[in-house]
């Protein structure tokens, strides 16, 4: 069984996407990067991320990634940043009850992802 | 075996085993996208021919669903099917002006009858043409399938261009085009017998057009939760339908009606205050509850935004945010 079936899928991304979404524009070292009004884009980007670093179907490639953040990584998205993001999404899995170990794997998928966030 | 895709007046044969979203772009026609993974939402479609699979459907919102919206990447036809793009020019309709009355200093209420079928739903909105060809868009403010017209509240601008032809040239029995509709904001049951979801309604000046069609259609539904509607006005004038709606707060012992005014005086008929802190406060106290927000953008965002942080699922916001005509 894959990680993200493990974790519960579809239905795992819908509760855990709130969840995320809610702590990142609560959180006032990175809700700057989400000014913009546009609430249900951003939460289906959430939810595709959420996707990806659940180990489920995405069509995620380095050169989305990198397109995808360059406009934020001019305005100074920096490792601290994807730090934050880390973290919030596995204070998130907690609170949903994901074992340490499935939480550590999802921040290892998330982390496989950095250097292509940030345009290295 | 093959169906049929009937897409923007052409037919294009469509494999069982290949999405309508690649069949389409396979024809080389340029259909927004981007996971292909049914997680996105970015390839919404229409299905207006056909019915829209389960697994087209995950994910989306109730009201997205009621208009039988699917995920382009994850349709795979059973049938033959027709689609189209969201939000695409749909027929014009011409429709008789009924009556024109004032609702206070500056709401006019317009009702009109479509001389053709014209299916819409309470909180939706509509494009209004006058013949001088000036085109807004207006909610629904009543169920027109049971009242057999369509009732709008027109805040009327003077020096505005529709206004103006409201004031001097709209009258009884004239004409109008009316296009559309168009928007998610509306009222969806999803049980029989009455739901028992609490609602929670908020908007500013003709912002309560559309909830007020909303709650008509709940009560309609034999909606038995909790219906709150919440109605913000910079001064007590600009508030309409008072009267009307604290006698439905009478008769409905479900619904509540709360006006507030921002600079109005204490002890009157309304309350003094926010209508954003009053909202959020309320929904605070209620669980799985269903926002719904109309009126001036900046209010329907900011509401958004706290309602959100203070618990509200996302999709059980619902919102149509007014824009000025440019």
């Amino acid at each position: 069984m894959s990680l993200y079936e493990k974790l519960g899928g579809e239905e795992a991304i819908d509760a855990a996407t709130d969840i995320f979404y809610r702590k990142m524009l609560a959180d006032e070292r990175v809700s700057g990067f989400f000014d913009d009004t546009d609430m249900e884009g951003q939460i289906a980007k959430q939810k595709a991320f959420l996707t990806m670093a659940f180990g489920g179907p995405n069509n995620y490639t380095g050169k989305s990634l990198r397109d995808g953040h360059a406009h934020l990584v001019e305005k100074g998205l920096s490792d601290m940043h994807v730090d934050v993001v880390i973290e919030h999404l596995g204070a998130t899995l907690k609170e949903l009850g994901v074992s340490d170990e499935d939480i550590a794997e999802v921040a290892s998928i998330a982390n496989s992802v950095r250097d292509d966030v940030l345009g290295r | 075996m093959a169906f049929n895709l009937a897409y923007d007046g052409n037919s294009y044969p469509i494999e069982e085993e290949v999405s309508v979203l690649d069949t389409l772009l396979n024809q080389g026609i340029d259909i927004p996208h981007s996971c292909k993974s049914g997680v996105c939402q970015s390839c919404l479609v229409e299905v207006v021919v056909g019915e829209p699979t389960e697994a087209s459907q995950v994910g989306l919102k109730a009201t997205f669903k009621a208009r039988n919206y699917a995920l382009s990447c994850c349709l795979f036809a059973k049938e033959d099917l027709g689609i189209r793009p969201l939000n695409s020019e749909d027929a014009e309709v011409t429709a008789s002006i009924i009556k024109v009355e004032a609702l206070n200093h500056n709401v006019l209420r317009l009702c009109l009858k479509p001389e053709e079928e014209f299916d819409t739903i309470p909180g939706q909105y509509i494009n209004l043409i006058t013949p001088d060809n000036i085109v807004r868009s207006y909610s629904i403010a009543n169920i027109p399938g049971v009242d057999g017209y369509i009732e709008l509240h027109i805040r009327v601008i003077p020096n505005g261009r529709l206004g103006s032809w409201l004031l001097n040239e709209a009258k009884p029995w004239g004409s109008v085009k009316l296009r559309g509709p168009a928007g998610e904001c509306f009222y969806v049951s999803d049980k029989e017998g009455g739901d028992d979801f609490p609602m929670v309604l908020a908007g500013t000046s003709t912002g309560l057009a559309p909830l007020y069609g909303i709650i008509k259609d709940a009560l309609a539904h034999g909606h038995i939760g909790e219906i709150a509607l919440f109605h913000g006005a910079l001064q007590p004038e600009d508030l309409y339908l008072v009267d009307e709606l604290y006698d439905l707060s009478q008769q409905q012992s479900n619904f509540s009606y709360t006006p507030c005014v921002l600079n109005g005086s204490e002890g009157d008929f309304y309350i003094c205050g926010d209508v954003q802190q009053l909202v959020v406060e309320h929904i605070a106290k209620l669980k799985e509850a269903r926002l719904y927000l109309c009126g001036a953008p900046d209010l329907v965002n900011a509401m958004k935004k706290k309602a959100f942080l203070s618990g509200v699922a996302s999709k059980h916001i619902y919102y149509d945010a007014f824009l000025p005509s440019k």
